[in-house]
């Protein structure tokens, strides 16, 4: 009988995920002593900004891409999103070169540091999708002007700037997925790893 | 088992000195709390640039003689779309990589065909009800040879333009031109707004591809007029700024940079070459871990001696 349940993938999953992400690296009570700067707020920022832009991502979808043109409501609530967006990049920005001049991926963290590189070139991309979205001036101008740049690499001919509904899906659907995921395995990386220790310095 | 020598800029040895107390729910909800006010006032105060939409029937209206010029570029092939080669057409070979030589637009192909004066003048203007000078003119065109048709576009094309009385006017020219009559037809079409109807729907009722009347609106001199106004053009630092006074995408600074230096503020292939170096620096970007020499600038600059200040003079 144990045998059998040992061998269930059900088992055999929880128990790797156990073993990967134990329950006190998931969710910490305690973290080293150096970790004493404010450049360690700025992930946590980044993740918070994260949350507002894609509740108030929530809220613009319930009542369609037009919506915001006609509601004060509608207006502050795409307001909110445009905010949270700059929030969002401002902090990664920093938090990305903070971690850079930690060397954040000394101690086999390095696809921590990569996952956290591709977020941010994904959430990019989804950035440059919600402003070709907009259906006004600026969407319009924009994005005559991205094609050039798009059309020139080959990838026009499959991804058309000019195509609004093809990019409200890239913005809406599969850019935002691809951030999600990424970022939950970014965030677990880090869970797991931990925070990586100051370099060693040889006292004079 | 042969180890690894110990590389400070990749390896490192794990932490077993002290620890503190870290509530990371407790970071976690003030973090939120903190960047939701944040966010709601900044929105509250500052709000968000929702500049309107411009249509073609607007173009027409402000700026009908820049608007009968673009058509007829479109009709005579002398647009800037008519010669963009891929993925509109086979007008060019493109922008090319770098030393290369290699197009890559030209390598994938044609996947959004675009004949300018089919797409933009000739097929709206036959969607025309009741238009029996139009049909005649259209017919026209259609059955003459390319001789007949550039003579009667170089004609026109020599004619000075004006816009009186509620009329777009070409002078002088013969009686039997038809690209008068095609031009004077899509000026009045796109006045009335059934211009951008035409175009807009050309596929059916239902659509989200607004392709063909951005084109359209690009090629003419007027919208540029507007993104100047608004501070958007290319060497404005284009793209990256939005309407009004906004932060709008500043992570694309770098990106849009290389358009305003030399050489690619003055090349032919500033697009691919921009691209070509973005894709290079963000590869460096995720790469960095693996890349000697790079991944020891953090050791060598030392600016983590300023992250860790409190480790480091032994007060944590």
């Amino acid at each position: 009988m144990s045998t059998t349940i040992d061998r269930q993938w059900t088992t055999r999953l929880r128990r790797r995920l156990v073993e990967q992400l134990p329950p006190d690296k998931a969710l910490p009570d305690t973290q080293p002593s150096y970790v004493s700067s404010w450049i360690y707020v700025f992930g946590v920022v980044t993740l918070s900004a994260l949350v507002i832009v894609i509740l108030t991502g929530f809220v613009l979808a319930i009542r369609g891409p037009q919506w915001w043109h006609q509601s004060s409501i509608g207006h502050y609530v795409n307001s909110l999103h445009l905010w949270s967006v700059e929030i969002f990049f401002f902090a990664m920005v920093i938090h990305l070169w903070g971690k850079f001049f930690m060397a954040a991926w000394r101690g086999n963290r390095s696809l921590t540091w990569v996952t956290g590189a591709v977020t941010f070139a994904t959430s990019i991309a989804t950035a440059f999708t919600g402003y070709v979205s907009q259906t006004n001036f600026d969407s319009q101008w924009i994005s005559t002007q991205a094609k050039d740049g798009i059309n020139a690499t080959g990838a026009g001919a499959y991804f058309n700037v000019l195509n609004t509904g093809q990019m409200l899906m890239w913005h809406i659907v599969l850019l935002p997925v691809a951030a999600v995921v990424l970022t939950a395995l970014h965030v677990v990386m880090v869970r797991r790893k931990g925070v990586v220790p100051p370099f060693e310095e040889v006292s004079k | 088992m042969s180890r690894r020598d110990f590389n400070p800029d990749r390896d490192v040895r794990e932490w077993t000195g002290a620890q503190r107390p870290y509530d990371i729910l407790k970071e976690g909800v003030i973090a939120l709390l903190v960047v939701a006010l944040l966010t709601a006032g900044l929105a509250l105060v500052f709000g968000s640039p929702d500049e309107k939409q411009v249509t073609i029937q607007q173009w027409s209206s402000a700026d009908p003689v820049d608007f009968a010029t673009t058509a007829y570029s479109e009709l005579a092939g002398t647009s800037g779309i008519a010669g963009y080669g891929a993925p509109y057409n086979h007008a060019s070979d493109g922008q090319f990589l770098g030393v290369t030589h290699l197009y890559l637009a030209k390598l994938v192909g044609v996947h959004i065909p675009i004949d300018p004066a089919k797409t933009f003048v000739l097929r709206p203007l036959a969607t025309l009800p009741d238009a029996g000078t139009v049909r005649f003119a259209l017919a026209t065109w259609k059955n003459a040879s390319n001789t007949e048709r550039q003579s009667w576009l170089d004609e026109y094309g020599k004619a000075s333009l004006s816009f009186t009385h509620g009329q777009l006017v070409a002078t002088p020219l013969s009686l039997s031109n038809p690209v008068d009559v095609l031009m004077a037809s899509e000026t009045a079409m796109a006045r009335s707004g059934a211009l951008d109807s035409a175009m807009v729907t050309g596929g059916g009722l239902y659509t989200t591809d607004y392709t063909n009347v951005l084109l359209f609106i690009a090629d003419g001199g007027w919208f540029a007029t507007l993104a100047d106004h608004q501070h958007l053009l290319g060497d404005q630092w284009g793209m990256m700024n939005e309407t009004g006074s906004y932060p709008g995408q500043a992570w694309l600074w770098l990106y849009t940079f290389w358009y305003q230096i030399h050489p690619f503020s003055t090349s032919g292939n500033a697009d691919v070459d921009a691209w070509g170096i973005m894709m290079l620096l963000t590869a460096g970007l995720i790469l960095v871990p693996y890349i000697p020499g790079l991944r020891s600038i953090p050791r060598r600059t030392k600016l983590y001696r300023v992250i860790w200040r409190d480790h480091y003079a032994g007060r944590v």
